[in-house]
């Protein structure tokens, strides 16, 4: 039924119809409404039996699920930024033991300096953890994708993050058609493990692995991966025939067919860069666009399918690989390697700075009118960089950056959008 | 598309009244897009949401640079942000105040941006005299739904109830009633 | 106690006085049926306590639970002495995630049998004193203060024995480990530092704590018996010599283990609900030097004697018995 709801409300919907049977949760913003819808609706007996588990840490949450999931249990968190850091060996470990873990990432910028706005560093900075990862475009996506997430994880007991925009999606108040009890279990089965822990049958889980099979047990949780790259089609596929809409999949084309330049992005930008790509299309600029939904596995062939006509293609990436440049136009390039295509890196919306349609045109023409440096930095204030740079230069005790630059442009964190 | 952008000050309703406005949509079978300024604001300081209505689906992400409507639920921030900005030259402001134009200081932009309309009038007043609590957002929605036919009034009634369930659902749809009938002559100019 | 101690004083020793009991009254292990959650074979140093501990601790939950138990093991010694792949030791169901995390891997399994409705399948979480009173702290308080269904057991060998032998929060006083070394003004492990682990857990308030020894495997067992006839979050702290770490002669273990009851630096007590009550009282006092002369660790205590620090671990030892009233004051404390 359709809705006009919050992002996270219905995100908390979405995981509600999927029958979970244990969360463990933590507090931090932009992913709480999430859990908070969650823990009311386990207390109100909405979702059977499920156990909430309110716990110490994102390292504690996920510890939790690790457990619960080995058990046979349906296992959902949700967390961002420092939380999803704070969990990190956890992470590595779900996916190493090929738990089918379900968590929504609500993408956040990762500090110091401590910023609470979307990018996409968090689940950047896992993106070798093992997890499968899915962006959505908008809050309709999101809910789809969580539903395929459990699906798409407990057939391949492998776990999955469900990235959608801090603040941008879960906060965003909009339309979202939420299925019913009916649809999602005629869609998602019974969870099936593949390994548990029971009684019965003895087995030990997380056992010390020497050189002699550590990398032939790597080698099957990248194998799993290639696994994702077909079932994650398949099973959008399947979510199609039932709820009758697409979502998900591996990436999604718009006006790609002769486009010269195309435009690549993960997540809710990718509204913004379909508007801009509709302006200068009126404009004669023969441009189109590549949404990246499955990030993780990272869908190589079918992009350079997508591109291979392709004269260049403008990544715009919310995140930064410090030293190098960009993180997801690496992966295109290397996508693309042997084709004459051009690889741009703008690198935009880094800790909640807005990613405007006039900015994505101009940064289009500019690319091919005169080309851009790379990485070029969307929107960077140079003014304030140079003083800063001079005064360090100048002075050794120059004092703490980030003070020194809102001291420069004269706002606070609080006011900068 | 019409683009709402809200000022407030937190604990004022600000983001629940760009959810009220996109609810109301929603019922009149519009689409819409409510989102809030993302901040960690608390009580008291300046806040800001943001309301899309159009009748095709909304991709933009991007917040409101240039809205053609602007609510104003805290005459006390005038003159500390710039709250006009990239307000269209037909736009229309609903402004939560008792006061005239020379006293919010406001004649010398009006005089420059003669085509605005402004509606002020005193939403959180009448939310006292229902509710016993000063929250201006409810007045100003079904002001805006009233002056510019934009939201039908059980749109905005349906939204009312569907944020505050109960007794204080029902109050709210007596804030809106009066607001709906008494902005109009409100409008001030210069 | 909820067992009749029997004193063996022919034997000098708890441990080996199983034939003298009655059959029921005999540890598991004395036993042709017995359980068997640990099997031979597995890796660990001759005279190790915590193979031992663990292996008469899980025997006993799995005589409790009629083997429906679920263990969770936190990375140290003993993951990796028992499970390297594929020659895992474990006759039970086991789950080791990372080292910081087994209470709360615990307490996800109890919460999906708690989802499952499958309440006869007990949990217990284990792992070293690393694990327990420093990385594993966090999770391991959270699982407390939710009183979830999980017996954690912390073996106490008193520093990272898996990693070469570096300090813990469970270090004892001016002992040698390879980051507190027998060096400079204060050779050792500083005194006045570290925590205690069984009444921080009282602390939490939870229904049981107890401590154990190796050197009294009876008490360890009824002990855990006991955790498995309650429900909610159970804590028992397991003091298992090192042979290795401690510098002491594998023969020994047993003896090492007793002394550090009978002198008073490891007391054996039961408390429920934050409240200490039972205790296992101590016969006749030694000295804790005798007990420190035996361990290498402690070797620059007595050459030349550091009789400040002798003074100051044997005040220790005294104060615990002042605490805990190990001494046989009153005759009610000899049962």
């Amino acid at each position: 039924m359709k809705q006009q709801i919050e992002g996270s409300q219905a995100v908390a919907q979405a995981v509600a119809l999927c029958r979970p049977e244990v969360m463990a949760c933590y507090p931090i913003s932009p992913q709480t409404h999430i859990v908070e819808t969650l823990s009311r609706k386990v207390k109100v007996g909405e979702i059977g039996n499920c156990q909430f588990l309110n716990v110490e840490s994102e390292f504690g949450a996920l510890s939790v699920l690790i457990g619960a999931s080995a058990m046979g249990a349906r296992s959902y968190t949700a967390t961002t930024s420092q939380g999803l850091l704070f969990m990190a060996e956890a992470v590595y470990n779900a996916a190493g033991l090929g738990l089918p873990i379900v968590m929504t990432i609500a993408n956040r910028a990762i500090g110091a300096p401590i910023n609470i706005w979307n990018d996409h560093s968090d689940s950047m900075a896992m993106r070798d953890s093992g997890w499968l990862q899915l962006f959505a475009e908008d809050n309709q996506e999101a809910v789809d994708l969580h539903i395929q997430a459990f699906r798409l994880a407990e057939e391949l007991s492998c776990p999955v993050m469900v990235c959608m925009d801090g603040y941008i999606l879960t906060h965003a108040f909009e339309e979202v058609d939420l299925p019913t009890q009916e649809q999602v279990d005629d869609f998602l089965p019974p969870f099936e493990p593949v390994q548990v822990l029971d009684p019965q049958d003895p087995v030990s889980i997380g056992a010390m692995v020497g050189p002699e099979a550590f990398t032939e047990v790597r080698y099957l949780a990248h194998h799993k991966h290639l696994q994702a790259l077909e079932a994650i089609p398949r099973i959008s596929q399947t979510f199609q025939n039932i709820f009758q809409r697409s979502s998900g999949g591996l990436l999604k084309l718009y006006h790609t067919d002769k486009a010269e330049t195309l435009l690549l992005a993960l997540g809710s930008v990718n509204g913004t860069i379909k508007d801009a790509v509709d302006d200068l299309r009126t404009e004669g600029w023969p441009v189109g666009a590549i949404q990246l939904c499955s990030y993780r596995p990272f869908p190589s062939h079918a992009l350079r399918h997508a591109a291979q006509n392709a004269k260049r293609v403008i990544v715009i990436e919310k995140d930064l690989a410090v030293g190098n440049g960009g993180i997801v136009s690496s992966e295109v390039k290397l996508a693309l390697q042997g084709l004459p295509t051009i690889v741009d890196t703008v690198i935009a919306g880094l800790g909640g700075r807005a990613i405007s349609k006039a900015a994505v045109i101009d940064t289009v023409k500019a690319a091919c009118l005169e080309g851009l440096e790379e990485p070029h930095f969307l929107d960077l204030n140079w003014e304030a960089i140079n003083r800063e740079l001079t005064r360090q230069a100048e002075q050794r005790r120059s004092g703490p950056t980030p003070e020194n630059l809102l001291r420069e442009i004269g706002l606070s964190s609080g006011k900068a959008l | 598309m019409i683009e709402i952008r809200i000022h407030g000050r937190g604990g004022q309703g600000v983001v629940t009244a760009a959810e009220l406005l996109a609810a109301a949509a929603f019922h009149d079978g519009k689409v819409a897009q409510a989102f809030p300024s993302f901040g960690s604001e608390r009580t008291g300081a300046p806040v800001t949401a943001f309301c899309r209505i159009d009748t095709k689906p909304i991709r933009s992400r991007e917040p409101i640079t240039h809205p053609n409507v602007l609510f104003i639920q805290d005459s006390t921030l005038l003159h500390q942000l710039n709250v006009f900005s990239g307000l269209s030259e037909q736009g229309i402001v609903m402004m939560n105040s008792t006061r005239q134009v020379e006293e919010l200081g406001l004649k010398d932009w009006m005089v420059q941006h003669p085509e605005v309309e402004i509606y002020s009038f005193p939403a959180s007043d009448l939310a006292e005299k229902h509710l016993g609590r000063s929250i201006a957002n409810v007045g100003m929605v079904a002001g805006f739904a009233s002056v510019t036919g934009a939201l039908t009034k059980e749109a905005v009634q349906y939204a009312i109830q569907g944020k505050f369930p109960g007794k204080l659902g029902a109050l709210n749809v007596q804030v809106a009633a009066e607001a709906f009938d008494y902005v109009s002559s409100h409008k001030i100019g210069v | 106690m909820s067992y009749q101690r029997v004193k063996f004083y022919q034997t000098g020793t708890f441990t080996v006085g199983n034939r003298l009991l009655d059959e029921g009254d005999r540890t598991v292990q004395a036993r042709t049926d017995r359980s068997n959650s640990l099997n031979s074979g597995h890796r660990a140093c001759q005279g190790c306590g915590e193979a031992l501990g663990a292996r008469y601790a899980l025997d006993a939950v799995m005589r409790a639970t009629q083997n429906k138990m679920v263990a969770v093991n936190a990375t140290g010694c003993l993951e990796v002495f028992s499970s390297p792949y594929p020659e895992s030791a474990w006759q039970i169901p086991w789950l080791h995630s990372v080292f910081g995390n087994a209470p709360a891997v615990a307490s996800g399994v109890a919460a999906a049998l708690r989802a499952k409705g499958k309440t006869d399948i007990r949990v217990i979480a284990q792992g070293g004193d690393g694990a327990t009173v420093d990385i594993g702290f966090g999770c391991l308080s959270g699982m407390f203060e939710r009183n979830d269904d999980v017996l954690y057991v912390c073996y106490d060998n008193e520093a990272y024995m898996n990693t070469g032998i570096q300090r813990s929060g469970a270090t004892p006083a001016r002992a040698w480990t390879n980051t507190t070394q027998a060096v400079g003004t204060e050779p050792g492990n500083p005194m006045g530092i570290g925590k205690n682990l069984p009444c921080i857990a009282m602390a939490h308030g939870i229904p049981f704590v107890a401590t154990a020894s190796v050197a009294d495997l009876h008490d360890l067992e009824t002990k855990v018996t006991k955790a498995m006839s309650i429900r909610g979050a159970r804590y028992i702290h397991i003091h298992v010599p090192c042979p290795l770490g401690w510098k002491s002669d594998p023969a020994q273990t047993i003896k090492v283990a007793r002394l550090a009851v009978e002198s008073g630096l490891f007391p054996l007590f039961e408390a429920e609900g934050g409240v200490v009550s039972d205790r296992t009282p101590i016969r006749k006092q030694v000295p804790v030097e005798q007990y420190l002369a035996l361990q290498g660790r402690f070797k620059h205590l007595f050459n030349p004697r550091d009789e400040e620090a002798l003074a100051a671990i044997q005040a220790m030892a005294d104060r615990n018995i002042h605490l805990y009233g190990l001494l046989p004051t009153k005759p009610a404390m000899e049962t």
